[in-house]
């Protein structure tokens, strides 16, 4: 009874922010009520007995998918409220078609059964001495493992999509320019464009060279020679 | 769902009614198909609602998936509605992708207006 009632609430949070994620004025708010759909949803997958879709739901569409969304949502400069101007426009039509759709899926719902021999042809039956996680397991690495390989061949091949996509050539002159490796400029390099020969005199104050330039000097003359320069003073007295 | 046993009184019919089985799920996913497709209707204009639209049906595909892969205790459904989550991540990298540089090259992001392939 308390699974039912369960399932009554997270159904209908579920359904209540869908129905604002469409409808909602503002894209963020729209973006946040996916959010808690999403957990919502996954709360349902838990109490249908997937957890491993659950925690995978909530990892993959609230950690990645959703804030995927707000981070374009938010980094798109768009007037929002000229984009609502076709809403009064196209809700008979989209109403009309959800009703109908709603309609015949109300049909499909009341009238099928099982097949009698459904239950035989089951092809991973499911194993009650194993937890959800590992039964899982066991049947993506082996009978469904060229499947998997194929999934995350998809998510490859939407990753680069998505960098070609997105990366554009900035001039090479400006000072935002990306930094590409020049393989031709780096063969060509010789020894003489990047090595400077610098006389160094004998009995040079070596401690000169790693000495931090000074701040700001006040006054140039020496007055403060004995705190700040105390320690260079200590290393020219062993001289 | 509704299976009446032996003494059909209508209290039992009622909570027997409430007891959630594959029809609650059905029902819930096919509300939120029908949500999903609503929207696409509703916000012709915004790319961004539509691909969440989009991410909606999926959702509820997942749940149609998960609901008949537990009423019939076969674990392919979940392996399945994981293989549609994968998709529907790459889909949305992709549309958010296109989104974007749609974007950067018109400066807006309406979708009625998208016709510059029309030759």
């Amino acid at each position: 009874m308390i699974a039912a009632a369960a399932f009554y609430f997270f159904a209908a949070i579920l359904i209540a922010s869908a129905a604002m994620v469409v409808s909602a004025r503002n894209p963020v708010y729209a973006v946040l009520f996916l959010i808690l759909a999403f957990f919502n949803a996954a709360a349902l997958f838990l109490l249908a007995g997937a957890e491993f879709l659950a925690m995978i739901l909530v990892i993959v569409y609230v950690g990645a998918v959703a804030v995927l969304f707000l981070f374009v949502v938010m980094m798109l400069d768009i007037n929002f409220s000229q984009l609502r101007e076709g809403f009064q426009r196209y809700a008979p039509v989209g109403a009309a078609v959800g009703v109908v759709l709603l309609v015949e899926l109300a049909g499909v719902l009341g009238s099928w059964k099982f097949a009698p021999e459904a239950l035989s042809l089951r092809f991973a039956p499911n194993n009650a001495a194993l937890h959800n996680t590992a039964q899982l397991g066991k049947l993506i690495y082996t009978d469904y493992v060229f499947l998997f390989q194929t999934s995350g061949l998809v998510l490859l091949v939407a990753m680069i999509g998505a960098i070609v996509l997105t990366l554009r050539d900035r001039d090479p002159n400006s000072a935002r320019a990306s930094r590409r490796q020049n393989v031709a400029a780096q063969v060509a390099r010789r020894k003489e464009d990047t090595l400077v020969l610098v006389e160094v005199e004998s009995r040079a104050k070596t401690q000169e060279f790693f000495k931090p330039l000074a701040p700001a000097l006040k006054d140039a003359g020496h007055g403060d020679h004995g705190h700040d320069h105390g320690h260079d003073d200590h290393a020219h007295g062993g001289h | 769902m509704g299976m009446t046993t032996g003494t059909t009184t209508t209290r039992m019919e009622a909570i027997d009614m409430l007891a959630v089985g594959l029809g609650q799920y059905l029902a819930v996913s096919a509300i939120l198909l029908v949500l999903g497709i609503f929207g696409i209707f509703m916000n012709r204009k915004n790319v961004i609602v539509i691909l969440m639209s989009i991410e909606l049906i999926l959702l509820a595909v997942n749940l149609n998936l998960v609901a008949f892969s537990s009423a019939l205790g076969d674990l392919v459904g979940q392996v399945f509605a994981m293989f549609v989550l994968t998709v529907a991540a790459a889909e949305a990298a992709i549309g958010l992708a296109i989104v974007v540089i749609y974007f950067r090259n018109r400066g807006s992001i309406e979708v009625e207006d998208v016709n510059l392939m029309k030759g």
